[in-house]
């Protein structure tokens, strides 16, 4: 088996966890200058695969050969030393700290007792260049964006000489634009000799770049095939072992009378500038309208100058025809708005809590399940129950932390409680952020049927093709204001993307309903 | 008969017990190293903890304060903040009683309650400014707390000077016996041991807790403003009002220490130049409970026990006092430190497994 250009192969790994076999004799094989993707839903295995590679967990069973030579790798160390990197979906950055003294961080170079920066810093500027990453050596991590951070994590594991890198999720936190760049980025690493492995769940992206792609489907391995000549819904069935369609059935809208408007509503940011800058737009039953734009246009301002959670400077908020400005988030609750937040382990859940408790997370002092200053567990237990059931969330039990669910089943868990309070208004952030194919249709079904059912459904997402598949019509907002409103039947990726920057106007092309 | 092993051997229930077992093991290293006879000095705590029915009765004089002082920490802690002015609150809901039981004059089933309303309420309002700092200014009650204490000891004092000195004395006159809450059948039969109803209300507090935060709406708010002060916004949950609430709560517990150390035990408040170090001690009782308030019970009957039995250790065994604050401490470190608790265990178990391939 020792062929000369088979880099890493891993065969018949094991891995078993307390109650779980996270990896069933799980094989995989790179080869040199390939990009390898490593395929399958949230929980299927991928993840601790490629930490067993990195030193991090020890297989209970299998071998692993790099360069054609057994190896034991016990730890990241070893890992690093047999010439394999991980870029980490969550960046392991030192903030305060430059680019150079973060990438030299456990391995600086000295010049006698000091370490010598300067010939750091070259090094760090050398490698750069070589593979396109343009990176400023002596920039804080503070001062450089997202997109530029991942990069300083690519540098970090060449730096330390890695010829096999591993993509650990690596756009989930990235904006289109950042995403085409590092698609360049790992071509040009793979052009100069470098082999990568891609774990992701991202069918697009497969498409786009890999060469090979190996799926695993709970921690067991399904198939390993060439990329050329297959097709996404292949991919997808094979994934999630059924057939998914990943295009949505939607009837036409049925439009009714407006239940959310506003009116050149003002807003202050963060750093006290005007986050939402006189926003205006109508919200209708029976719609979904998709808020298209770039992270950071005051997307999240808007959502919290919805539902309360950030004053109001000026301007008109109605809900069902009443003027709400300036109305606490309880009572915007109660008039009829629900939000699936942006970030549902920071704002959607207590992850430390309960499923039962989480489930009545805004609803918990309402007389159904409260009486008398107590809570009733009883009703809070069955109404978890019914939702967990009806909303096909993958739990041990109303009891389980909300930590203890995988990202899929926490947001089903979120979806199911807010569209149980049967609101007038969903506002949806990011729904499927970080989730797969199998999860996305079931939050994509579930917020169509909420605009069937007559309800009016905000989206906001960064990812255009969500935005394009869901809306009846989009918004698009450009440093918060409303720059255009377009059919998504009549627009295109590049149209809204040039709207999403600002370089164009919109057409006339873009037509109310 | 699994269930009751999985009971045992669940990590909550056996990280404490061995924390305590090394704990011990270090104290007796540290006194071997010393000269001392270790098991000689460990059969002393017991025979001055459980020897005669006094000792056994002060022993539990001394574990109440701790109970309360213990409650109000894990309580602030369950709720996200971090109280370290127990030990204000707790002379701040003394000064309240001292004050009430020397100056109103009532029959026993007003004055008594009275004294303990109002003591609790000092303790509460005293807990309260650092949650309003913290709620309106975005203050750390840590700072806020710290400095509190100070201020705590010396207004108390002055309240005591001011109001209800006894001349010539350096402490207050002492509390009308109506307001007291002694039981005195109970302490004659036990030789005159500090024998106080602060005892049962410290069960009462135990339960107060547990029903409160698990079982209340409020309750419920406080835990969510606690473990995820954003998700409680979103919730449309006030987290400013949950803190200065949670505040009050948890000084009313450390207040009601003071107030039942001065009821039940010395029935006057002397002028004090430090810290009793009841509200500290609340910390590590808190620490020792896991933060839950059955745990607190536990946490405050190991602490009282072996601060009480610390005079019998030195008298019988000659062991110096500080050496039980070592033991304490090294108890202390092993449950902070459950990482190593659970290695020990790990390694345990490793070689049990070895032993029964082999």
């Amino acid at each position: 088996m020792n062929k000369a250009d088979t880099v890493v192969e891993m065969r018949n790994i094991t891995k078993r966890f307390p109650g779980i076999v996270a990896n069933d004799r799980v094989s995989f094989e790179l080869k040199q200058g390939e990009i390898h993707a490593l395929l399958g839903e949230n929980g299927a295995g991928k993840s601790t695969l490629m930490n067993i590679l990195f030193g991090l967990y020890q297989p209970d069973e299998g071998e692993i050969f790099v360069n054609g030579e057994q190896v034991v790798i016990d730890g990241p160390n070893k890992a690093i030393k047999l010439g394999i990197g991980m870029v980490h979906q969550h960046f392991k950055l030192v903030h305060p700290f430059t680019v150079t003294e973060n990438i030299i961080l456990g391995s600086e170079p000295t010049k006698g007792l000091a370490v010598n920066y300067k010939s750091a810093n070259e090094k760090v500027a050398n490698l750069s260049k070589q593979y396109g990453l343009n990176v400023d050596p002596t920039a804080t991590i503070d001062e450089i964006s997202v997109g530029m951070q991942q990069r300083v994590e690519i540098l970090k594991t060449l730096y330390r000489g890695a010829d096999i890198l591993i993509f650990d999720e690596p756009t989930a936190v990235l904006t289109p634009q950042e995403i085409e760049e590092l698609l360049v980025i790992m071509r040009k690493l793979v052009e100069q000799g470098k082999s990568i492995i891609l774990i992701t769940h991202k069918l697009k992206e497969i498409m786009a770049i890999a060469d090979q792609v190996t799926i695993v489907r709970r921690g067991k391995w399904i198939d390993t095939l060439p990329v050329a000549g297959m097709n996404p819904n292949q991919l997808a069935e094979k994934m999630v072992g059924r057939e998914v369609s990943l295009k949505l059935d939607k009837k036409s809208a049925v439009l009714g009378e407006p239940v959310l408007e506003l009116d050149k509503l003002v807003v202050k940011g963060r750093q006290g500038l005007r986050a939402l800058n006189e926003t205006s737009f109508v919200l209708r039953r029976g719609e979904i309208l998709g808020i298209a734009g770039v992270e950071g246009n005051g997307q999240s301002e808007l959502i919290e100058a919805i539902t309360g959670l950030r004053p109001i400077e000026s301007g008109s908020l109605k809900v069902l025809g009443t003027e709400m400005a300036g109305a606490k988030t309880r009572k915007l609750s109660e008039a009829g708005i629900s939000l699936i937040p942006e970030d549902r382990h920071k704002h959607g859940l207590v992850l430390d809590f309960p499923m039962r408790e989480n489930m009545v997370l805004e609803t918990y002092y309402l007389p159904q399940f409260s009486k008398g200053g107590f809570l009733d567990y009883d009703a809070i237990d069955a109404h978890a129950k019914r939702l967990i059931a009806e909303f096909d969330v993958r739990t041990p039990g109303i009891h389980t932390p909300a930590r203890a669910l995988s990202g899929g089943n926490q947001q089903k868990a979120i979806i199911a409680r807010e569209v149980d309070k049967n609101p007038e208004i969903l506002i949806a952030a990011q729904p499927t952020r970080g989730l797969d194919v199998g999860a996305i249709e079931f939050i994509h079904k579930r917020l169509v049927e909420q605009r069937n059912m007559g309800k009016a459904v905000l989206l906001i997402s960064f990812e255009l093709d969500e935005i394009m598949q869901l809306s009846d019509r989009i918004a698009v907002m450009y440093e918060g204001r409303i720059v255009g409103e377009v059919d998504p039947a009549q627009t295109s990726d590049e149209e809204l993307g040039l709207m999403m920057t600002d370089f164009k106007a919109p057409q006339g092309g873009g037509q109310r309903e | 008969m699994n269930k009751v092993i999985r009971l045992f051997t669940k990590d909550s229930a056996v990280v404490p017990l061995v924390a305590i077992v090394l704990g011990l093991i270090v104290g007796a290293i540290i006194m071997l190293f010393g000269g001392y006879d270790p098991i000689l000095a460990y059969r002393s705590l017991l025979k001055k903890v459980f020897g005669n029915p006094y000792d056994f009765g002060e022993t539990l004089t001394a574990i109440t304060p701790l109970i309360f002082t213990g409650l109000s920490v894990a309580f602030a802690f369950r709720t996200g903040l971090f109280n370290i002015g127990a030990e204000g609150q707790y002379i701040v809901g003394m000064t309240g009683a001292t004050i009430i039981g020397v100056q109103v004059n009532a029959p026993w089933f007003i004055h008594a309650p009275l004294a303990i309303i109002v003591g609790a309420l000092c303790g509460g309002f005293w807990g309260m400014i650092a949650g309003y700092l913290k709620a309106a200014r975005g203050v750390n009650e840590v700072i806020t707390t710290i400095m509190l204490n100070w201020i705590a000891l010396h207004l108390g004092n002055y309240l005591v000077n001011t109001f209800v000195l006894e001349p010539g004395k350096g402490r207050s006159y002492f509390v009308d016996d109506s307001a007291a809450v002694t039981i005195g059948w109970l302490s004659r039969a036990m030789d005159n041991a500090r024998i106080h109803w602060g005892m049962f209300f410290a069960i009462l507090a135990v339960i107060f807790v547990y029903a409160y935060l698990w079982r209340t709406k409020s309750g419920y708010e406080l835990r969510v403003v606690g473990f995820n002060p954003d998700a409680a916004k979103y919730a449309g949950i006030n987290v400013n009002k949950g803190v200065v609430k949670a505040m009050f709560i948890s000084g009313a517990l450390a207040g009601l220490a003071g107030v039942f150390q001065l009821l039940g035990v010395f029935l006057n408040q002397p002028i004090s130049a430090g810290h009793t170090g009841h509200g500290f001690d609340g910390i590590a009782v808190a620490l020792l409970g896991g933060n839950t308030p059955l745990g607190v019970l536990f946490g405050a009957i190991l602490f009282g026990t072996l601060s009480y039995g610390a005079a019998g250790m030195s008298f019988g065994a000659d062991v110096p006092p500080e050496i039980i604050r070592i033991v304490i401490g090294s108890v202390i470190f092993f449950v902070a430190a459950p990482g190593i608790i659970r290695w020990v265990l790990k390694q345990l178990r490793l070689r049990k497994n070895k032993g029964e391939v082999a």
